[in-house]
């Protein structure tokens, strides 16, 4: 694959002494957008969580092998700078309650206690709401707390929230799976705009997602990486039989 | 199968409606009567001068309870000092690392303190403090009443905390936040009207202890702010005046006690409206 900008090797993570991801080597080009899918318990929210060092943060779990962001070895870093290069979004939307929507997408520099000059901070704010397709709609009431939006607003805020960082990467775990449909291709449409800018890498359970709004994807299953291919070819000429049965839904 | 008519549902539904109206009214009885009383024998001798004065020797009328209003807030300013900053911290730690086995003892160790007899409480702080001292002190006071509201904190803040959803930790560490900036900055904000009202209410515990007070504060019938030397106290000050054999000193204990229970009923209700009024929606 042309110039990947995420690559794991034999990636190993487990729970306590449950190996939850088998062996996954994988590639993740840089400003597309790569979709994982798989049916529900296959590793798919696991292998992006070791992307960014969250998996560890759960007790008892642990992870073994390399992920290299361009070529620095993400586990030879301090987790939390890993963290500010690499974006997430979760499943559902999490803005902090405390603070207001200037307050949320510019909290990345505010926890860390990084000190933005006024004007830079307004700079951001506007900028990253504007990537997020969100400024519209919230220019007017900045000062207002996060948690008055809509649901689907509130997973653009918190959109805006990682891309206020400067990621080169955000990770989207199943970001539209607690939306309305609406609020749905909303969000896909921002993720094609996206993605000329930032690399992007989904999870999703709904194959017809994947299909919609991906350039390569890759589909897992009982933590095996079983295809991974450029999505015209996996929904086209998918190689192994278990994908086919997949798309076809004979499981999952 | 039969089937009850509904008549018969609706009787019984209206049979039961009404008894659960009527024993949950039964439960405020007890309280409106005990205020009806105090407040009724209590607010005859409630005047400005009597919450600013202090005692006049035996046998002169008038004088108030101003020495035991101050030694009151005195104790719970100290028992607030130590309990407070241990409890939220203690609070933190159990909700925060929810398994280990120093959460297990230290949790077991607040349940145990928290069924403890006051006057053992009392009697612990007497020799730790009083003894070793060589005096009855404000300080002795206030740390028994710390003892006192130290689990309250503790059990308050972890509660509040462990409401506090876990998505938020996760959207705060995948920014890049350290876990201790996590629990500083997002977690406690979150709960922190919660931990107020812990605290609140742990203060409107001990406002009217009065065993431990017995043989730590002491009493004093003169002002004093030190708290290195004995206060009085609006519990004590009740009890001493009660036993007397002086109609104008059993008079001024139901004062003392009109004062004790508003302060204890603000406390109460600034507890709920921090509550209802700064809810965070997660």
């Amino acid at each position: 694959m042309e110039n990947p900008i995420l690559r794991t090797e034999n990636l190993n993570a487990y729970y306590g002494g449950q190996l939850a991801l088998k062996g996954v080597t994988m590639d993740v080009p840089e400003k597309k957008l790569t979709a994982i899918m798989g049916p529900s318990g296959c590793g798919k929210s696991t292998l992006i969580r070791c992307l960014n060092r969250m998996h560890e943060m759960i007790p008892g779990a642990r992870v073994e092998n390399k992920v290299f962001l361009r070529d620095k070895d993400l586990y030879a870093m301090e987790p939390t700078r890993v963290r500010r290069m690499i974006g997430m979004v979760f499943q559902r939307p999490n803005p902090f309650p405390t603070m207001s929507i200037f307050e949320n997408v510019i909290a990345g520099y505010k926890l860390n206690s990084i000190r933005l000059k006024r004007g830079e901070a307004d700079r951001i704010v506007e900028d990253s709401l504007r990537k997020a397709a969100l400024w519209d709609e919230v220019k007017d009431h900045l000062h207002k707390k996060g948690t008055f939006l809509s649901g689907g607003q509130q997973q653009r805020l918190c959109i805006a929230r990682a891309l206020a960082l400067g990621p080169e990467i955000i990770l989207l775990d199943e970001p539209t799976s607690a939306l309305d449909p609406k609020a749905t291709a909303f969000i896909e449409e921002l993720m094609e705009d996206l993605k000329k800018t930032v690399s992007i890498c989904l999870v999703t359970h709904n194959i017809a997602q994947a299909s919609r709004v991906s350039d390569y994807t890759a589909f897992m299953y009982l933590g095996e990486l079983v295809e991974y291919n450029t999505t015209e070819k996996i929904f086209t000429v998918p190689q192994d039989k278990r994908t086919e049965e997949y798309l076809v839904g004979k499981f999952g | 199968m039969r089937e009850p008519s509904i008549q018969r549902r609706l009787l019984v539904n209206g049979l039961f409606r009404f008894a659960i109206c009527g024993l949950a009214a039964a439960a405020l009885v007890p309280l409106f009567l005990i205020l009806a009383d105090v407040f009724r024998k209590g607010s005859g001798v409630l005047s400005w001068d009597f919450l600013t004065s202090l005692p006049k020797a035996t046998g002169e009328s008038g004088g108030g309870i101003a020495n035991a209003i101050v030694g009151t807030l005195m104790l719970i300013g100290i028992a607030s000092l130590l309990a407070v900053p241990l409890g939220i911290a203690a609070g933190v730690y159990l909700s925060e690392v929810r398994k280990s086995r120093l959460a297990y003892f230290t949790r077991l160790a607040v349940d145990i303190l928290q069924g403890m007899p006051s006057v053992v409480i009392g009697i612990i702080a007497y020799l730790w403090l009083v003894r070793s001292m060589g005096r009855f002190t404000a300080l002795s006071g206030g740390m028994a009443l710390a003892l006192m509201m130290l689990p309250l904190v503790v059990r308050g803040t972890e509660e509040v905390l462990k409401l506090v959803p876990a998505h938020l930790k996760e959207a705060s560490l995948a920014l890049g936040v350290p876990h201790y900036r996590t629990v500083l900055r997002v977690i406690i904000p979150c709960g922190l009207p919660g931990i107020i009202s812990a605290v609140l209410l742990g203060v409107s515990r001990i406002a009217g202890e009065t065993a431990p007070l017995l043989f730590t504060a002491f009493g004093n019938r003169f002002l004093e702010f030190s708290p290195l030397k004995p206060v009085g106290s609006l519990p004590l000050t009740i009890f001493t005046y009660a036993m007397s054999p002086y109609e104008d000193l059993q008079a001024q204990a139901w004062g003392a006690s009109v004062v004790l229970i508003l302060l204890v009923l603000v406390t109460n209700i600034i507890a709920r409206i921090v509550i209802t009024r700064w809810k965070i929606q997660f």
